[in-house]
């Protein structure tokens, strides 16, 4: 495996500079996406200690997204910010699963917000992304090896507190339990798409930038077992919206156009 | 609220004598703690002022809330939730320590939280205005945190230990709100025409609330005032009017400098009295806004309304076993 160092080494190779690209909009995508929801929850949480804690782990996660959105900055694809805010719904390479909406109103009107899709979903992204950041820290592309034991110092503590949550909802009450079942049966078929690395699978693999799907899913099951007991084919790619190939749901459109009301009032500005 | 009478008659006279030791220790200096004898006077004018105080830190977050996620780039995102998951923390902390005060009369939590959905708990009501552009989130950090800081600085050497402490640690944290607020400000008053347009909107708009924040200079004006007792027992040092002015004193040079104005042409400086002179807010108002009747006051309630509701399964999960109301 040949080590990269710089962006400007990693631009030489032209099918090694995409697979790049694609493997850090789908990181910096996913965390961004993931984070805002999180953020759309503030003040609405369960219970106070929630809130600060939910508050903590959306602000480290947008603080990922950010890293990635300036790894692609450097290798000159666009302005980080431009790059967060301005990019349409086809271009995002988040798992569309991520994108969903937290419930029924907005954050500012009837906030219906479901905890147990929250719990669900921040469970079966953590463990994602753990599984991915410990392939990536092996990554030929150094300067995101060194990004992904970073982030992978933080990771644990969220990962633990999702964790702790699906427990705690699965062993209590008959309406928590039938809550959380309802939410994972509604996630199972996005699975695929959640561990999936998009059009660029085989390449990201060819160039050591990411382990392979095969070992990813393997790696994601035994963390999942853990916690749940999972449906007999858990990849089955029927899945409406394919995030990884910038196959979207209205929920994104309605995220962009809340995430970047004021970037786009002024594209220009500084703010 | 919790106000309950304190002693039986036979244990009126021990508790005179109590009553003199107390303040013996207050006035010279000494920290009262959780565990502590206190006049009932005393601890229920701590249990409305921290509940008070920690349920405006809550409510308080939800105004600026509503820009997280909107805030305009990367920097600005991490910051502004760095900033709204500190008021949480603080909310958080201050209930903690209300919580031990009621404890003695069988209350805790959700005694609180349930007080404030039904409109027994006040909170800062002023602040509960329509946040209408970005601005207001930076006018919201740099200015109400920065009058927050003032007001929360002459409690600082509280007689009562467990909110002295509480407050070392919130204006440590306030710090950097009022800076992550002043850049916001920046930004936008070297921007374009818009932005500081933008601005100046949000500082018309917050004025008033502003001012009305540290209460009525006497209690003539409210028919009421806190100020007698918390002064009395040593847990704040200056009066509302004084607290205002060092507010004046410290931001009025700043936003002039900015170039920005606030709305009221009589403002000046009195060389003479050493003094800001002001145009008085329309104190009828407050008193209509203080009993959570401000712009916003019942929407943001609403919200809160709607997630202590929405969430009372997860609640009862949580429960050791099960059943909460
Ligand atoms: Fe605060
Ligand atoms: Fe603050």
């Amino acid at each position: 495996m040949k080590r990269i160092d710089t962006a400007k080494e990693a631009k030489q190779n032209p099918s090694y500079f995409e697979a790049l690209v694609e493997l850090l909009f789908q990181l910096a995508d996913d965390d961004f996406i993931i984070s805002f929801r999180g953020s759309e929850w503030l003040g609405l949480a369960p219970h106070i200690e929630e809130d600060v804690a939910l508050s903590s782990i959306t602000q480290n996660t947008m603080g990922h997204a950010s890293l990635y959105y300036h790894l692609l900055e450097d290798l000159d694809i666009g302005n980080a910010d431009k790059l967060a805010h301005e990019r349409q719904a086809v271009e995002r390479r988040n798992a569309s699963y991520f994108e969903r909406k937290n419930g029924e109103g907005s954050y500012l009107q009837e906030p219906y917000y479901d905890w147990a899709l929250t719990v669900v979903r921040q469970f079966l992204f953590e463990t994602m992304k753990k599984v991915k950041l410990e392939t990536i820290i092996n990554s030929s592309y150094q300067p995101l090896a060194d990004i992904a034991n970073k982030v992978l110092m933080e990771q644990p503590y969220h990962l633990a507190h999702w964790r702790m949550w699906l427990k705690q909802l699965l062993g209590s009450t008959e309406e928590a339990q039938n809550k959380v079942q309802f939410q994972l049966e509604a996630a199972w078929p996005a699975c695929a798409d959640i561990i999936g690395l998009g059009p660029k699978a085989f390449e990201l693999e060819k160039h050591h930038l990411i382990a392979g799907e095969d070992y990813l899913r393997k790696q994601w099951l035994k963390e999942l077992e853990q916690s749940l007991s999972l449906p007999s084919s858990l990849f089955v790619d029927n899945h409406p919206a394919r995030g990884r190939y910038g196959e979207h749901t209205a929920d994104l459109d309605q995220a962009l156009s809340t995430l970047s009301e004021v970037y786009n009032s002024d594209q220009k500005a500084v703010w | 609220m919790y106000i309950y009478g304190g002693a039986s008659a036979a244990d009126h006279e021990k508790d005179t004598e109590k009553h003199t030791v107390f303040m013996k220790r207050i006035e010279a200096g000494e920290k009262i703690e959780a565990d502590d004898w206190m006049p009932d006077e005393y601890r229920n004018a701590l249990i409305k002022l921290i509940s008070m105080h920690g349920i405006s830190e809550i409510m308080g977050a939800l105004p600026e809330k509503e820009w997280v996620p909107k805030a305009p780039s990367l920097k600005r995102k991490l910051g502004i939730m760095a900033k709204v998951q500190d008021e949480m923390g603080h909310g958080q902390l201050l209930l903690r320590v209300a919580e031990d005060l009621i404890k003695p009369y069988g209350k805790n939590r959700e005694n609180i939280m349930q007080d404030l959905l039904n409109g027994k708990l006040k909170f800062h009501n002023v602040f509960h205005m329509p946040t209408k552009t970005w601005a207001d989130a930076g006018i919201v950090g740099w200015l109400v945190d920065g009058a927050a800081i003032i007001s929360q600085t002459n409690m600082l050497d509280a007689s009562y230990g467990p909110y002295q402490r509480a407050l070392q640690r919130i204006c440590q944290e306030e710090v950097f709100h009022a800076q992550h607020g002043e850049s916001i400000i920046m930004a936008l008053a070297e921007g374009s025409n818009k932005q500081r347009d933008m601005l100046q909107e949000a500082l018309d708009r917050w004025w008033s609330s502003l001012l009305m924040f540290f209460g009525p200079a006497s209690a003539t004006t409210t028919g009421s005032s806190k100020q007698e007792i918390t002064t009395k027992y040593r847990i704040r040092k200056s009066s509302n009017e004084e607290l205002r002015q060092a507010f004046l004193d410290k931001y009025l040079p700043r936003i002039f400098s900015l170039g920005l104005t606030v709305p009221d042409e009589t403002i000046h400086y009195d060389e003479a009295n050493k003094r800001w002179e002001y145009k008085q807010p329309d104190w009828n108002e407050f008193k209509k806004i203080i009993s959570n009747n401000g712009p916003c006051s019942k929407q943001r309630l609403r919200l809160r309304d709607i997630a202590y509701e929405n969430n009372r399964w997860v609640r009862q999960a949580l429960a050791p076993q099960a059943v909460v109301s």
